[in-house]
Parts: structure tokens; C-alpha cells; sequence
């Protein structure tokens, strides 16, 4: 199971870096996304996979599954939503102000 | 007590949510922003002495022990840091209110500027790697915000630029911490000190030793600057002093911390490419400073120069260059800070950033002008101001351990420092004004007053570095003996 999802991971991380080298503006932000959306499982994955039992000490008396990657994966979820949220709202505000959303176009003049 | 060590944190998160409601009152914006960076400033002091006193703070949130909850720790080098962030907030605070205008101040100015000094805070206190993520992550969005604040055209495409390489940056950031928890399943900084320690520091570690390298370089500048300058000189000129006088220097702090606490074992590797990074930073940044024509690019490439040189310390790694690496970043924060407020102080009264275009400014404003000449000298690292006792500390660590090709980059850059800003203080501050002295743009009581201050903190730095020291040196030997933070952490 875990080496089927660090291929998936691999393919993640390929389409994602794919997507980021491109010259469109949205095009970049959406790799971005599919980046954090594969790190996200690389942290899940190397946390170690579903083993045990649900860790409440109540419920069950081990092994547990530990938990701690789930809460990281969640605070990673979180930042990266607002991020993109953010970097959207900066693109459309740079797309009608420089009136292009070329990476090659807002590269700047020379003279400025 | 050891709950004050929360307060650089949550109190400027608290007021920039009650300052987000007053968006209108700006005179109470200010007044209670100033209190507020004031307050902090106070109660970090306090902690920097309690640090002296009862040795290393920590304090578990929630009253989960370590290793397994996040705590924050304060030892000398993080706490002053601390200290010296939130005094240049306030000094630059001081200087906002008279120069910021309306229209930013209305456009939650204050806010993202509590905001970014809670992320920085967070990010020297935290002893949990996962924490320290989230403070970056805090610190960055206040930073892209005010990066793109006042959506000109130019600020809002550097600031896209500047935006997606930090969540790259940040990505990398996630990986390294996959990799890492996967290998030694732990957060904790302490714990993952004592778990590479047993393991020892086989290739795999090393490769997430390597791969926290880039992803701080990136944030601190270091080789990896080419963002820099573009991002630097956009936003307005209060924001670009705390940007000089902070971010990149948490950065620095990051790499320190990893370097010296957490990844300490396979130097001949690591240690070994942060020498050479710094070496070719600082060639890169001597080049940029000395090509640049306007004062901003040549400002900007003293930043990166600045890294440069105190990463040598690093790279070095004995105790003198330690210490003085901690003396030159406390230096360097300050004087980052006050080259930056002139800067923007001189494009606002001229109207010009080209070197050539102006001159004779120190006829109109001799105050100004001669503040300006004793920030050159500090950075040059004449005594008695601060940047000497850095200087001489580095050097002399660089020469105990043989390594002479830094020695002579970091002298070499010092002589270009001083001519780059030089040229900028011959050109622009001597000659005839073109300007009547009737005729001149008046500076602002508020920006002299915060001139005024920031000078006097270098000074100090300088003339005080023996009250400094008792702190500095406390820092460095944290640094160099790692046992003594892991001890507190694990064992108190």
C-alpha cells in the first residue's frame, strides 16, 4: 500500500511541477495546489499507514495508529487553502492592473 | 512565570483583531499599536533576565510534556532576538505614523504588522519543528499582504513573484518534515537532537539536513537571493526596513538552531556547503552592490551581503565566530533597519532613487546626513559601533580554524560595503543642492525622532557590547553545547 501511494505521490508531484514551470498564471497557482495536495500524502504515508487501532485509550488497548500525522496534515490543509485563497485574489488583481496573466509579459521592463 | 514566555506571540495576535474593528480611528490604531510593541518589548527584557538567572524557560501548552506536545522554549539567542525584532517594530512604528499615509493606515496597516511580528516572535520561541512551519506560514501572509499594499503595478507583480517562491519554499519545507518525522518520529527540536545523536547521522538525515538547508536559505537569502531585490524595493519604505530588519534574519535564526542543535553531527557535509554558500553570497552580493545605480538596488544587495557574512560564523563554528555571529545579527537587524528608513527618507525628499541625481542633501538636512554617515561606519564595522565587535569575533573564530579564504571574502566585502554606501554619501549628501534650504521638503518630526532612536541602539550595541555580552556569550555557549538545551527541555 505504501509504495502504491508514493507512486501516486510521484505522479502528484510531476503534474504539479508540470503545471508550475507553465507560462499561465492560473495554470501555476493550480500546481501549486496539486504540490500541497502531494505533500500532504507524503506526510500521511511516511507517518506510516493504518496499522492499529483507533488511538483512544478507552476504546481499545493497542497497537494505535498514530495520530499525529492526520493533525499535521490538517494545520498543512489549512495554510495552504488560505495561500492559495490569497495568491488567487493576487493574481486577478495583477491580471487587471498589468492587464496579463504571462509569466514571460510580467517580467518587468528594464528601465523601470 | 513561565507563562509570559506566550506573550510576544498572542498579545500582538489579540490587538491586530481588535485593530481590524477600528478601521476608522486611526490615531487609536496607532496609539494602540505603539503600546502594544512597547509592551512586548518590555516584557521580552524581562524575560531576557530571567533567562540569566533560572537558565533555559520552557513551557509545555497545555500541559502536555515533552516530547509530545508543542512547547515554546526561551533561551538567551532566541529571546534576544526577540528583543531586538520588537524594539526596531516599535522604532519603525515611530516612523509609519508620519510617513505611511492615510490610505494604508485605513487599509489595516497596524494589524498586518502585529500580525508579522507574532509570526516572527512565534518562529524564534517555538522548540517544535511542525510549530515553527506554522509561524513561518503566520509571519509570510502578513508579509505577502503588506508586500502588496497599495496595488501599484510594479509592487503587485514583484509581489506574485515573491509570493510563489515562498510557497514553494514552504512546500519543500513540508517535504523535509515528512521525510524527518518518518525517520526519527518526532517533532520536537530537543527530541530530534537526541534521536539523530543515537542514530547517528546516516545519509538520509544528512539529505534532510541539505534539503532544510535550502528551504531556510531561500527564506534567509543565502545564495539563493535572486528574489530579493526585486521584492525588497517595492513596497513602501517602513515595510522594506522591517522585511530587511526581520525576515531574512529568522531565516538566519532557523539555520542556526538546525545546524548547531538539531543536525550538528556531519559537519565535513553540511557545514562545509553553508561555507560555501556564504562565500559565493557574498560575492554576488559585493557584485550587486557595487553595479547598482540606485540606492535601493545597492541597499538591497548590503542585505545579502549581510547574510553572507554572518553565516560565516556558522561555517566556521567555533565558539568566538558564534559569538560573534549572534553580535553581528543583533547589529545587523538594527543598522538593516536605519539604512533602509534613510533610504526611503532620501527618495521622498529628492524624488529621485538614481545615486547621480542627487545631491548636496546634507546642506538641507545635516541631521539626516550625518545619521546616514554613522550607519556607513557601522556597517563597515568601524569601532565603536556595532558592526566591530561582529567583525572582529568572526575573524577571529575564521582564523582558529584555518578557514582563510572566508576570512578574506568577509574583510574583502566589508571594504565594499563601505564603498558602495560611500559612493552613496559622496554623490547624494556632498555637493552643491540644487534644492534652497526655504525651498526643502521638510522631514517629519516622527521619522527623526525614529532616526534618532535607531542610532542610538546602534551606538549602544557598540559602545555597550560589554552589557551585551554576559547575554551574547550565555547564547553562544547554548549553541555550542547543545546538551544544555536538550537537558532543560528533556529532563527539567
Amino acid at each position: 500500500m505504501e509504495s502504491l501511494m508514493m507512486i501516486l505521490i510521484g505522479v502528484l508531484v510531476a503534474v504539479g511541477t508540470y503545471l508550475v514551470l507553465s507560462r499561465n498564471l492560473i495554470r501555476v497557482i493550480l500546481g501549486t495546489a496539486v504540490l500541497s495536495h502531494a505533500v500532504h500524502l507524503l506526510i500521511l504515508t511516511m507517518g506510516g499507514l493504518k496499522k492499529g487501532a483507533v488511538p483512544l485509550l478507552s476504546q481499545s488497548d493497542g497497537p494505535f495508529t498514530d495520530a499525529l500525522p492526520q493533525a499535521l496534515i490538517l494545520t498543512a490543509i489549512v495554510i495552504s487553502f488560505a495561500t492559495t485563497a490569497f495568491l488567487l485574489v493576487l493574481a486577478y488583481r495583477t491580471y487587471k492592473t498589468n492587464g496579463s496573466d504571462d509569466l514571460q509579459e510580467l517580467r518587468g521592463m528594464p528601465d523601470e | 512565570m513561565n507563562n509570559l514566555l506566550v506573550i510576544p506571540l498572542i498579545i500582538p495576535i489579540i490587538t491586530a483583531v481588535i485593530l481590524v474593528f477600528l478601521r476608522e480611528q486611526i490615531v487609536l490604531q496607532r496609539i494602540i499599536s505603539i503600546v502594544t510593541m512597547i509592551f512586548i518589548s518590555l516584557i521580552s527584557l524581562l524575560l531576557l533576565n530571567l533567562v540569566q538567572t533560572e537558565g533555559i524557560i520552557r513551557l509545555d501548552f497545555s500541559g502536555w510534556l515533552p516530547p509530545f506536545g508543542i512547547l515554546f522554549v526561551a533561551d538567551s539567542f532566541s529571546i534576544l532576538l526577540v528583543l531586538t525584532a520588537n524594539i526596531i517594530t516599535s522604532i519603525c512604528l515611530l516612523y509609519a505614523f508620519s510617513t505611511i499615509g492615510e490610505r494604508h493606515e485605513k487599509m489595516f496597516f497596524y494589524p498586518f504588522v502585529l500580525f508579522l511580528i507574532a509570526g516572527v516572535n512565534g518562529s524564534f520561541l517555538t522548540g517544535d519543528i511542525f510549530n515553527l512551519f506554522v509561524c513561518f506560514e503566520v509571519m509570510l501572509l502578513a508579509s505577502y499582504v503588506l508586500v502588496a499594499l497599495g496595488g501599484g503595478r510594479r509592487q503587485l507583480r514583484e509581489s506574485l513573484k515573491y509570493v510563489l517562491i515562498n510557497v514553494v519554499a514552504s512546500w519543500m519545507f513540508l517535504i523535509a518534515l515528512a521525510f524527518l518525522y518518518g525517520t526519527v518520529k518526532t517533532l520536537n527540536m530537543a527530541h530530534i537532537a537526541v534521536r539523530v545523536a543515537e542514530a547517528g547521522q546516516d545519509p538520509l538525515l544528512t539529505t534532510v539536513a541539505i534539503l532544510l538547508l535550502i528551504v531556510f536559505s531561500l527564506k534567509a537569502g543565502l545564495l539563493l537571493f535572486f528574489w530579493l531585490p526585486g521584492s525588497y524595493s517595492v513596497p513602501p519604505t517602513v515595510v522594506q526596513a522591517l522585511f530587511a530588519a526581520l525576515l531574512t534574519k529568522v531565516g538566519i535564526y532557523a539555520l542556526f538552531r538546525t545546524f548547531t542543535l538539531m543536525f550538528p553531527l556531519n559537519q565535513d557535509v553540511t557545514h562545509t556547503i553553508i561555507g560555501v554558500m556564504a562565500g559565493i553570497t557574498l560575492i554576488a552580493g559585493c557584485m550587486g552592490a557595487l553595479s547598482g545605480r540606485d540606492i535601493y538596488t545597492i541597499a538591497t544587495y548590503n542585505v545579502i551581503i549581510g547574510v553572507g557574512f554572518i553565516l560565516i560564523g556558522l561555517a566556521v563554528g567555533t565558539e568566538a565566530s558564534i559569538t560573534g555571529a549572534i553580535y553581528y545579527l543583533i547589529h545587523d537587524m538594527l543598522a538593516k533597519a536605519l539604512l533602509f528608513l534613510l533610504i526611503g527618507m532620501m527618495f521622498y525628499v529628492s524624488g529621485e532613487s538614481v545615486v547621480k541625481k542627487m545631491s548636496g542633501l546634507i546642506q538641507n538636512y545635516p541631521l539626516f546626513g550625518w545619521i546616514y554617515f554613522l550607519v556607513m561606519l557601522a556597517l563597515a564595522g568601524i569601532p565603536p559601533l556595532s558592526g566591530f565587535m561582529g567583525k572582529v569575533l568572526i575573524g577571529q573564530g575564521a582564523i582558529e580554524a584555518g578557514s582563510y579564504v572566508l576570512l578574506a571574502l568577509g574583510f574583502a566585502s566589508s571594504i565594499i560595503v563601505l564603498y558602495s554606501l560611500l559612493r552613496i554619501f559622496l554623490a547624494s549628501f556632498f555637493g552643491e543642492t540644487t534644492i534652497s534650504f526655504e525651498d526643502r521638503k521638510p522631514i517629519p518630526k516622527g521619522a527623526y525622532w525614529a532616526f534618532i532612536l535607531l542610532a542610538a541602539t546602534i551606538v549602544y550595541a557598540g559602545v555597550g557590547a560589554e552589557s551585551l555580552s554576559i547575554y551574547v556569550k550565555d547564547a553562544a555557549k547554548t549553541l555550542m553545547n547543545p546538551s544544555i538545551y536538550i537537558d532543560a527541555i528533556l529532563k527539567g
